[in-house]
């Protein structure tokens, strides 16, 4: 009898242990914001940490954590060289991560294969932007304006050469013929001072991304010409007419997403890859994406980590194209 | 009355209960600042911005609270300068020439009260100056490009070069570590990564409180080690704290001259109370002095200054809320902290944050009321705050500083770095370099260059956008006067003495 009891402990202490050992379960979840608290990074990590709590998915609370510098830079070589193997952690990251990455500012040695590419969740589209007054009316206005007198309008936007926000730049003024390298363009310290300076008529063109413009739109002081977007949007964007139907191919989108570090398991991955599909079926998730203005953009595991691989080919393209990269 | 409607909806802001607390935590805190030797109210804002950020406070009670500690510290720069003859701030050095004199004439108490009134009747004329200029300066902010911002810049530096005090070598120099230290990180137009050496950490440049919090609050605390105590000074013996109506009226010209004058220099950028109170007391000497009473405790000689750094004060709030430009030293500081919240300072900051400015504005007018009742019933126990012992005092601040610099950033790299700049500061220091230029060199080099790149995005490498539009000529212009000031004065003083 005592035998058959011992048999039956142990087994029960192998099933208990081994199932310890197989399924992997996050003792402190945290999600890096590669910035400083209230930016856009910040709100990516709420986005998951809020509704994985919501929809009771994940037991502990999903702490944010921020690691400021260099948009993203400073976290990218933290992951990789300090806590590679930390399944703990998802890192926050954005369109603007894969055009840096891509451009070799995280590092000239690092590439989109330097992490693991868990999903993005969320998506915000570009969006040409002019004054209420101008005389332009729809897209093929402004390019047949700018095509005739290329050096006769200022585009400005709220980053550096090579951000995201002068690609958008460099994407319509390629529309109307004229090289990235010879456009006017004016970097200002974020969409807010672009904003100013259209008002002031400094600039005339502002490409910026529609949700962060969102809160402009009933102020009835700019127009939106065309959105970069492949459909147009619901809401109070509908009426907003994409790029696309006015006959020209240009379409930016400011994905949202995560990575973890290069060495976590694939046991890891596949647990956190399980959990974000199953987080992105729930209306708490739903809720709280379009509570911060974020459109569905959803791409999860693997098919993520082959498209962030496409992603860098295609910035390297654009990069070399504009002369960023040789 | 668009005014005066947009004043009220500040006032629900600044009276509900929370915000009352904080204007008096403010101001009471900034009396403190200012009151003690070293720590004045750049200190006083740089330790606690990161304290009320981290705290979550919301912004527009963060600004009431820093804005309260900035002009309670300019009240409370006088106290020790009456006393001890050791100015508490910048502002105060001219407080000491008269005041210090009145104190060992057994003076003390209504030398107290006298400059508490003065300062009082300098704030005020400031904030009514602030509620009436600043929306019409807004107004017309929106026509500022980056090429007038350039100018304004070049106005700006033409103004530090001009105006400061005693060395204007030392304070170029100053200038150009602020310009050295502002270029590191990723270039805003190019992207371009510069002076980082490859450290990541350095991408976006120096975090602006670093820069502070090093600069300033570090190497004043390395200061103080090297003083012993601060119970060498005998405290003089105060009795009457009030002044009688007909030595009130000896100085109302004085005072309403020097609120005048100090609210002028405020609203140049780049200027700050030092300045405000040299020239206020200069032109009062000039005008005043007939008897050759200046120096020695002349009334007069003690309103001038007072009134003229709480003026200056409000005036300096004017280009920042307009233009997100700094006026001074401690509203570069408070600039910091708008940025710190996300908020772009600039000529859209009236239409988009019209509780936050409107908010703070009224604030100020409450801060002031509270400070002058503070003022008169506390005195004696801000005198005995002067004799907190050093070895209470330095480790408090160190801690508080490095906490809030820590919490901001959230690195250890971030730490080391304000190690470097605070020694690099306290060399700086004992080597009597004025440290306000050196963080407007920083704070101003960066908005400087940014506009010139883009104005030159602009227009294609043309140097004429910079002439163009009558912003720019009047600002050219403006810039012309002000570097002759210097010199028409020296005329002035030549042919006055020559008529003597």
């Amino acid at each position: 009898m005592s035998k058959m009891l011992h048999f039956v402990a142990s087994c029960a202490a192998l099933v208990v242990l081994g199932s310890n050992v197989h399924a992997f379960e996050p003792n402190k979840p945290l999600c890096l914001a590669p910035a400083k608290p209230g930016g856009g990074f910040d709100l990516t990590c709420r986005l998951v940490s809020n509704s994985l709590t919501a929809s009771k998915l994940l037991d502990k609370p999903m702490i944010v954590n921020f690691m400021p510098g260099g948009v993203g830079a400073v976290a990218y070589n933290h992951v990789i060289g300090q806590k590679p193997d930390d399944a703990n952690m998802i890192v926050a990251a954005s369109t603007g991560s894969a055009l840096n990455i891509a451009q070799g500012k995280f590092g000239a040695k690092y590439s989109v294969d330097s992490v693991r590419w868990l999903a993005a969740l969320g998506a915000d589209y570009g969006a040409v932007i002019v004054k209420a007054d101008a005389k332009w009316n729809n897209l093929n206005e402004l390019v047949a304006d700018l095509k005739a007198n290329p050096k006769g309008f200022v585009l400005g936007s709220g980053g550096s050469i090579g951000s995201q926000d002068w690609f958008k730049a460099a994407i319509i003024a390629k529309l109307a013929g004229i090289n990235p390298k010879d456009m006017k363009y004016v970097a200002f310290e974020g969409g807010g001072e672009a904003l100013t300076a259209l008002m002031g008529n400094h600039i005339q063109i502002y490409p910026g991304d529609i949700a962060e413009f969102s809160g402009q739109i009933s102020s009835g002081k700019f127009k939106v010409l065309a959105l970069l977007s492949e459909e147009r949007l619901p809401g109070q964007m509908s009426h907003i007419p994409t790029a696309k139907e006015q006959g020209f191919d240009a379409v930016w989108t400011i994905w949202r997403g995560f990575y973890l570090g290069p060495k976590v398991s694939d046991e890891e991955y596949d647990y956190w890859v399980n959990k974000i599909k199953a987080l992105a079926e729930t209306p708490e998730f739903k809720q709280e994406r379009e509570a911060r203005g974020l459109y569905p953009f959803t791409m999860i595991g693997k098919p993520y980590h082959e498209f962030m691989q496409k992603e860098e080919k295609r910035f390297k393209e654009l990069a070399k194209e504009a002369g960023l990269l040789k | 009355m668009e005014i005066l409607s947009s004043l009220a909806t500040g006032f629900s802001v600044a009276l509900t209960p929370t915000h009352l607390f904080l204007i008096f935590l403010g101001t009471l805190l900034g009396t403190l600042f200012g009151a003690l030797p070293g720590l004045g109210p750049i200190n006083g804002v740089a330790i606690l911005l990161p304290i009320c950020y981290t705290l979550g406070l919301p912004v527009e009670s963060s600004l009431i609270m820093l804005a309260g500690i900035y002009y309670g510290a300019e009240f409370g720069g006088r106290i020790s300068s009456i006393l001890l003859n050791v100015p508490g701030d910048a502002g105060a050095v001219f407080t000491c020439l008269d005041g210090y004199p009145m104190a060992q004439k057994g003076l003390a108490g209504p030398a107290l009260a006298l400059s508490g009134v003065a300062s009082f009747v300098g704030a005020t004329i400031a904030i009514v100056g602030l509620t009436f200029f600043a929306p019409l300066l807004a107004k017309v902010a929106i026509y500022f490009g980056p090429s007038e911002y350039f100018v304004l810049m070049i106005f700006a530096f033409a103004t530090i070069s001009a105006l400061m005090g005693t060395n204007p070598v030392k304070s170029l120099i100053g200038l150009t570590v602020g310009l050295i230290v502002g270029v590191v990180g990723v270039d805003s137009t190019t992207g371009v990564l510069r002076f980082t050496f490859g450290e990541a950490e350095l991408y976006d440049g120096f975090e602006f409180l670093i820069v502070i919090v090093g600069f300033f609050a570090v190497s004043e605390i390395m200061l103080m080690l090297e003083h012993h105590s601060s119970d060498d000074f005998e405290m003089p013996k105060i009795t009457r704290i009030y002044i009688t109506l007909k030595e009130l009226l000896t100085c109302k010209w004085t005072m309403l001259r020097s609120s005048a004058i100090g609210f002028l220099v405020g609203v140049l950028p780049g200027t700050g109370a030092s300045i405000a109170s040299a020239v206020s007391y200069t032109i009062a000497q000039k005008i005043s002095d007939k008897d050759k009473t200046f120096g020695t405790g002349d009334m007069r000689g003690l309103a001038a200054p007072e009134s003229a750094n709480n003026a200056c004060s409000g005036g300096a709030l004017i280009p920042m809320l307009t233009l997100g430009v700094p006026g001074s030293g401690t509203t570069a500081v408070l600039l910091g902290a708008l940025m710190l919240y996300n908020i772009n300072p600039g000529p859209m900051l009236f239409v988009e944050q019209p509780l936050l400015v409107w908010g703070l504005i009224a604030s100020m007018y409450i801060g002031n009321i509270m400070l002058l009742i503070m003022n008169f019933p506390m005195v004696r126990v801000f005198t005995k705050i002067l004799q907190i012992p050093y070895w209470l005092l330095v480790p408090s601040v160190i801690v508080l500083a490095f906490v809030g610099v820590y919490s901001v950033n959230m690195s250890t790299y971030a730490l080391f770095l304000t190690i470097i700049l605070g020694i690099l500061g306290y060399f700086l220091r004992k080597l009597h370099y004025p440290m306000a230029p050196v963080i407007l060199g920083f704070v101003l080099g960066k908005i400087m260059e940014d506009n010139l790149r883009r104005a030159f995005a602009m227009s294609g490498g043309e140097v004429g956008i910079f002439f163009q539009g009558s912003v720019n000529w009047i600002l050219w212009s403006l810039t012309i006067f002000i570097l002759f000031v210097p010199m028409l004065a020296k005329m002035v003083v030549r042919r006055y003495q020559l008529k003597r």
